[in-house]
């Protein structure tokens, strides 16, 4: 099952990926981490996924640490 | 001119000369420079024989460039050197200042030449502050290797590869246009130092091990403290275990002359004449620099009635010569601006004058 | 079963942070860089020389040997390092300012010299380190904290076309200039520092990339907003495209 895995700790609000992602499946997370930054988060109840990938190499932070397609 | 073999036999030779056959028989594997008088016979003779030998050589667009090749070449842990003089030198202040915080092992041969400015092509002592205190920013120290003959710069010249990579500190070999460009035999012998381990910091490739860095930056205050702690420790070391000075009828002198490089060769015979008009005049010739002759200096000055320095520069030296003795003895200044050393006989009538 | 797709190149040290701003191009072009050494695996044997600037940091994320150069002598160290050990994968990352300004003659001699390293340069026409200052890629009428009315010619001149010089030099192998506003660029740019590197590896000469990033805490701009700049505005004049390859043609 495709899914991304994100590093909330990376992240620095740039909110680069959620423009990124063609299923609009990242958005702004109520959590607020280390950084102080609202972090994003990833919400695929429906199983969208593609793995496309786009969206972590978008990512200027490396926030999206990892990407699984199938 | 050919790469002289090594021979126990004397051979006469250009002290330019004499400094690029020390460096290529010292194992030196790089020469990076760019053309200056009065040097240039050393990239001139460095360009052939780096060549022929297979190692890295580079006529290089800048001094800057040049310097920053050097530490580029020395990161890697090899013998790597530039020569250059005066008003050039000026220009690799930068990248000497980087070298000494990288504490990287770069050799400079600096060749003075007349100053301010882009002054002449006469021999000159004007660069000691240029060396010993720093063209660059912050707090630094090179070692310095003063020469008075040309058997001197190429024995020095091996010293100075040798001091570089046993202290991980920038070395210069501090000549003149008048050793530069004269003749005299020359025993060349072996590279007799210990070829010093590098492979404990020096950049290889990170194999099997994390990327070392090699940097000057230091962000936090306190870090910084610290680091500049340890590198004046070193420095102390260097002050304990590497200071080198030559003298000569110290033990009842009333005057004691002080002079480095090839002014000193004109104070001895000064001395002398002194002597046959019955002076009691001592001669002290630091052959390092920085380390600086300090303490014998300060003990010297217990005995000696007067000190007198001689350079060929407005006055350098005679103030590290003030601050060595600590106002116990009255320090005097014998000095001509550029161009070679004042005569025996010049020297003379002037401390004459003075006592 | 799902494959992996994405993951942190293992180029990087352990429990690194990126230290730049929030949507700073340097974390999208160091990892591309990281990607690309790994694909080629050159970890252990590459030396990178990183000049002053935002591009220095790289040295603090990549777990790769590393020496910091002078503001501008980039080239210069990585010239010194190449010529004493020639087995070794040598390349720099520079920004524009270092690359181009301060450094430009390290670098077109380098250049002209046919240097068998690799050079990334960061453009993002301003010095983004010391605060957003006119640097020699700022486009004609832009406005940084020097060119507070914007970069007029009578005062300022014209901006330096990086690529295209890099590309004038005969000891250059490959001279590229890639975007980094869109995913798809991203992908391009990173076959254009693979470029940069085999160049080298086959010792053909230097391999060279300019690199189109956004600034957005200079330009003021939210990141999304500096990707359109970079789009719109730079592209125009820093036409992405390949210069100069002299491996077109051979197989």
């Amino acid at each position: 099952m495709s899914h991304i895995v994100i590093d909330e700790n990376r992240c620095k609000a740039c909110y680069l990926c959620i423009r990124e992602c063609p299923k609009n499946l990242i958005r702004v997370s109520d959590k607020t981490n280390s950084l102080g930054n609202r972090t994003v988060e990833f919400c695929d109840e429906k199983k969208e996924c593609l793995g496309c990938a786009m969206c972590a190499t978008r990512c200027p932070d490396l926030a999206i640490t990892e990407v699984y397609r199938g | 001119m050919a790469l002289e073999t090594i021979t126990e036999k004397k051979v006469l030779i250009k002290g330019n000369y004499a400094i690029a056959n020390a460096a290529v028989m010292a194992g030196c594997q790089c020469y990076f420079g760019y053309p200056i008088t009065p040097q240039s016979e050393i990239g001139e003779f460095m360009s052939g024989k780096m060549q022929e030998l297979g190692r890295g050589y580079v006529s290089a667009e800048s001094e800057l460039a040049a310097i920053n090749m050097v530490i580029g070449a020395c990161s890697t842990g090899v013998k790597a050197m530039t020569s250059s003089s005066s008003c050039a030198v000026a220009l690799m202040q930068e990248g000497l200042s980087y070298a000494c915080t990288d504490e990287l092992p770069v050799v400079l041969i600096s060749v003075m030449r007349g100053g301010p400015g882009l002054g002449n092509i006469y021999p000159s002592q004007g660069d000691y502050n240029q060396t010993l205190k720093g063209g660059g920013n912050g707090d630094y120290k090179m070692i310095v290797l003063a020469p008075s003959n040309v058997q001197e710069c190429f024995d020095l010249t091996y010293k100075a590869f040798y001091l570089a990579h046993k202290y991980k500190n920038p070395t210069v070999l501090l000549a003149d246009g008048f050793l530069g460009q004269m003749m005299e035999p020359v025993e060349m012998k072996e590279y007799p130092y210990p070829e010093i381990d590098n492979s404990a910091w020096c950049l290889t490739g990170a194999k099997g091990r994390d990327g070392r860095v090699i940097r000057s930056y230091g962000p936090l205050a306190e870090d910084r403290c610290e680091f500049l702690e340890n590198l004046f420790g070193k420095y102390k070391q260097i002050e304990e275990n590497e200071v080198e000075w030559e003298e000569h009828n110290t033990e009842d002198a009333d005057i004691l002359l002080v002079s480095f490089g090839s002014t000193s060769r004109n104070v001895r015979t000064a001395a002398k004449i002194c002597a046959e008009k019955g002076l009691k005049v001592g001669t002290l010739r630091p052959i390092t620099l920085f380390p600086f002759p300090n303490k014998r200096l300060a003990e010297l000055a217990q005995k000696v009635k007067k000190i007198i320095t001689v350079e060929v520069n407005m006055g350098q030296m005679v103030n590290d010569v003030k601050l060595a003795v600590n106002g116990k003895v009255p320090v005097e200044l014998i000095h001509k601006g550029v161009g070679t050393p004042p005569s025996p006989e010049e020297i003379v009538s002037q401390i004459e004058e003075l006592v | 079963m799902a494959t992996q797709v994405f993951k942190i190149p293992e180029t990087f040290r352990k429990d690194f942070k990126y230290t730049f701003c929030p949507g700073c191009d340097h974390g999208v072009a160091i990892r591309l860089v990281a990607e690309v050494l790994e694909e080629l695996g050159l970890r252990e044997n590459a030396i990178v020389a990183a000049s002053i600037g935002c591009s220095v940091t790289i040295y603090d994320f990549l777990n790769i040997d590393a020496l910091e150069a002078p503001h501008g002598r980039a080239m210069a160290e990585a010239t010194g390092i190449k010529r004493a050990r020639p087995d070794k994968f040598v390349f720099t990352y520079q920004g524009d300012g270092d690359f181009a300004s301060i450094g430009l003659a390290e670098s077109l001699h380098a250049a002209l010299r046919g240097e068998k390293i690799s050079a990334i340069c960061i453009n993002n026409t301003t010095f983004g380190m010391t605060g957003g200052q006119l640097g020699p890629t700022t486009m004609v009428g832009q406005v940084t904290t020097t060119s507070p009315t914007g970069r007029n010619l009578e005062y300022y001149g014209y901006p330096i076309k990086i690529a295209e010089h890099i590309a004038l030099c005969e000891g250059t192998a490959f001279s590229a200039r890639v975007s980094l506003d869109s995913v798809a660029n991203i992908r391009k740019a990173k076959q254009a520092i693979k470029k940069a590197f085999e160049v080298q590896i086959h010792g053909l000469g230097l391999g060279f990339v300019e690199i189109l990033s956004s600034c957005p805490t200079n330009w003021k701009m939210t990141p999304a907003q500096a990707h359109e700049r970079v789009r719109n505005e730079m592209c125009n004049i820093f036409k992405p495209g390949i210069y100069k390859d002299v491996t077109e043609g051979l197989k």
